[in-house]
């Protein structure tokens, strides 16, 4: 008898060192699949993340829709017009 | 000569300065002959939003070119924006005001309804905002 609860209703099928011990053991077998599967996702996840730095061929649409109010523009305008004569090769 | 520049320091100090003046004069900003001439021919134009864009289908040099001055833009609105406690657009924006003003006779600017207008020498067409 490998159960130590010969007496009980429950009956194990496996005993600690049939778990644990052998080369292909239920806890390895699990361990190795979950250590593939996260390989190759983590593969194809930096695939994706490759494909994805490609610049778009679409125009960059700027939405203007957002809140500037005029005296912000008005309290920016002198470091604005510094700005443009200090890196006067980009503008 | 030498002995000489040991013992005035204020000499010595004044050769530098000249010598960094000559180094320095190569180094100053200038745009690149490239950009000079998409902006001067009405390929590319300045938006509203401060940074540029394109009147026509850009060639692959002209789109590689505004790209990097956009993003160099952006780079230096971001900087700026942080230092002057405002949004990056807001800042592009102001400078965009600004730098539709500054466009010469000749070259794009894009109105605010969106339509690309060549420059004359009367005042260009801007956002209300603009001071």
């Amino acid at each position: 008898m490998n159960s130590p609860f010969t007496g009980g209703k429950a009956k194990m099928r496996y005993t600690t060192y049939q778990l644990t011990d052998r080369v292909n053991n239920a806890i390895r077998r699990n361990m190795r699949s979950l250590a593939a599967t996260t390989l190759i996702s983590g593969v194809a996840f930096g695939l994706a993340g490759c494909v994805q730095v490609a610049a778009p061929d679409k125009p960059i649409v700027i939405n203007l829709n957002i809140n500037i109010k005029q005296e912000v523009v008005y309290r920016l305008d002198g470091d604005a017009k510094d700005l443009i004569n200090e890196e006067a090769d980009i503008f | 000569m030498f002995e000489y520049m040991k013992n005035n320091k204020a000499l010595t100090i004044l050769g530098g300065l000249a010598l960094t003046a000559v180094v320095a004069t190569p180094v100053m900003a200038q745009r690149d002959p490239a950009y000079e001439a998409a902006r001067s021919s009405g390929a590319i134009g300045e938006k509203p939003d401060g940074y540029l864009g394109y009147v026509s289908s850009p060639s692959a040099s002209t789109k590689a070119l505004v790209e990097d001055l956009n993003i160099k833009r952006k780079a230096a609105y971001t900087r700026k924006a942080q230092a002057t406690n405002s949004t990056v657009e807001q800042f592009a924006f102001t400078s965009g005001c600004n730098l539709i003003m500054r466009t010469t006779p000749g070259e794009k600017y894009q109105a605010p309804d969106g339509s690309w207008q060549t420059r004359s020498s009367a005042a260009p067409t801007r956002d209300s905002r603009c001071p």
